[in-house]
């Protein structure tokens, strides 16, 4: 998006179109990344509910993988994941590895 | 993950976030957690309002806006004020028949807009009846502006103005106890949460949003770079705070006040303040009694609720997957 010069601005610093913040990709702040193992996930969603970042994909109540566009890599799924016993079914790892 | 009230996480996750992705908190903070549960526990439409603070000034940078919902950020210390406007205006409106909706009003407000410099204008907006949920995101100290004391900052926490060193240990006064000043209002409905028990805290939306008046509600929102804590734990240590009994849940109907969560076994404080770096010095031999007073603040505090308690204990907020001991 390009900087609007002040003439531009709308009075009031008013925003008219809603959750245009989907526009700013915040996945460059990452330094490590969740990976989601599959088989060891039991459709739990607390990684879903906890996500600051609403950077988990939930397709019919199920979870579907990360949405890395917008995932910051804080790693509170991983330390909540249940997992399937003992075996997480997120783990973080290092970005860029 | 069924309940008795039928709140699933799977039937949650069907609805449309209010909050979106890209906006600029910080990596592992807690108050777009509540925010969106607090969102998700909604239903219709819902006009916000926002004391400054980190949750304003991240969500709606210039163009970009993370809200999905009519909003209004205003100044520090009037979110409770304007949102008290918004709110006669729709009366208005809906008495002279141009809108039919009804609509919900929530203001948030972070400790320090909300225990301090918004303290007059949500206590006026109290008294005066509004049809509004108030909910105050605490992190116990101004982090938007580099982790200065509030009166949410606990007692012993390091801050930049109460800083521990040579001259004082940490903060040297306790903090207020917000929740039970709202309560005084003599409102329908008050409330303490932590996004870590998910369902006591959408069940406890629930119910404020279907009261007519004022309510108040108070979320432990931790904050890793304020508490000197690791990105992942936000959840982890309100979970904490919840054990040690730090942060107690319950709520306030009509002047009765109910415990929803007592925790089978009570953690001891340390456990909370462990993880936290803003503790790290009372961990020093020369501040034991620190933890020895904190720990007698938490337990006065808890005993008083239970003594307050109306003993029906009926919610279980989640804690555990299911499968997972």
């Amino acid at each position: 998006m390009k900087l609007k010069g002040w003439k531009d601005v709308i009075p009031g610093a008013v925003c008219t179109e809603a959750g245009s913040a989907l526009k700013f990709k915040t996945g460059s702040w990452r330094a490590s990344r969740p990976k989601w193992i599959e088989d060891n996930c039991i459709q739990c969603l607390f990684c879903w509910i906890y996500c600051p970042d609403m950077a988990v994909n939930v397709k019919d109540g199920k979870m579907t993988g990360f949405n890395y566009d917008y995932c910051k890599g804080c790693g509170i799924c991983a330390l909540e994941c249940p997992g399937k016993k003992g075996n997480k079914a997120i783990v973080m790892e290092e970005e860029g590895k | 993950m069924a309940t008795p009230t039928g709140i699933t996480l799977k039937e949650l996750s069907k609805k449309e976030g209010l909050l979106t992705s890209g906006h600029r908190m910080c990596a592992g903070c807690g108050a777009p957690i509540i925010v969106k549960m607090v969102l998700l526990a909604a239903e219709g439409p819902i006009i916000a309002a926002n004391a400054t603070g980190c949750l304003e000034v991240s969500t709606c940078i210039s163009d970009y806006t993370a809200w999905k919902i009519p909003w209004i950020h205003n100044a520090f210390e009037n979110a409770a004020a304007t949102l008290s406007g918004v709110e006669t205006m729709y009366r208005s409106l809906k008495k002279q028949g141009k809108i039919s909706k009804d609509i919900k009003f929530i203001a948030f407000g972070g400790d320090g807009g909300t225990y301090d410099i918004g303290l007059q204008s949500l206590s006026g907006a109290m008294e005066r009846g509004h049809d509004m949920l108030y909910v105050c995101y605490d992190n116990g100290a101004y982090m938007n502006t580099g982790i200065q004391r509030s009166s949410a900052t606990p007692f012993g926490a390091d801050t930049t103005t109460c800083p521990a060193g040579s001259v004082i240990p940490g903060k040297t006064q306790n903090r207020k106890n917000l929740t039970k000043i709202m309560a005084a209002h003599n409102i329908p409905y008050a409330a303490q949460a932590s996004p870590s028990h998910w369902m006591d805290l959408v069940k406890k939306v629930k119910k404020a949003l279907s009261i007519t008046g004022p309510k108040f509600m108070n979320i432990l929102s931790p904050c890793n770079r304020g508490w000197r804590s690791r990105t992942d734990d936000a959840i982890m240590l309100s979970r904490l705070g919840v054990e040690t009994c730090y942060w107690p849940l319950y709520e306030i109907e009509d002047g009765a006040t109910k415990v929803t969560f007592k925790p089978k076994e009570k953690k001891p404080l340390v456990d909370f303040l462990k993880p936290q770096g803003r503790f790290k010095h009372l961990f020093a031999p020369e501040n034991e009694w620190m933890l020895k007073k904190f720990q007698e603040i938490v337990d006065k505090e808890w005993e008083s609720l239970l003594k307050s308690d109306s003993g029906r204990c009926d919610s279980k907020p989640s804690g555990k997957a299911p499968g997972a001991e």
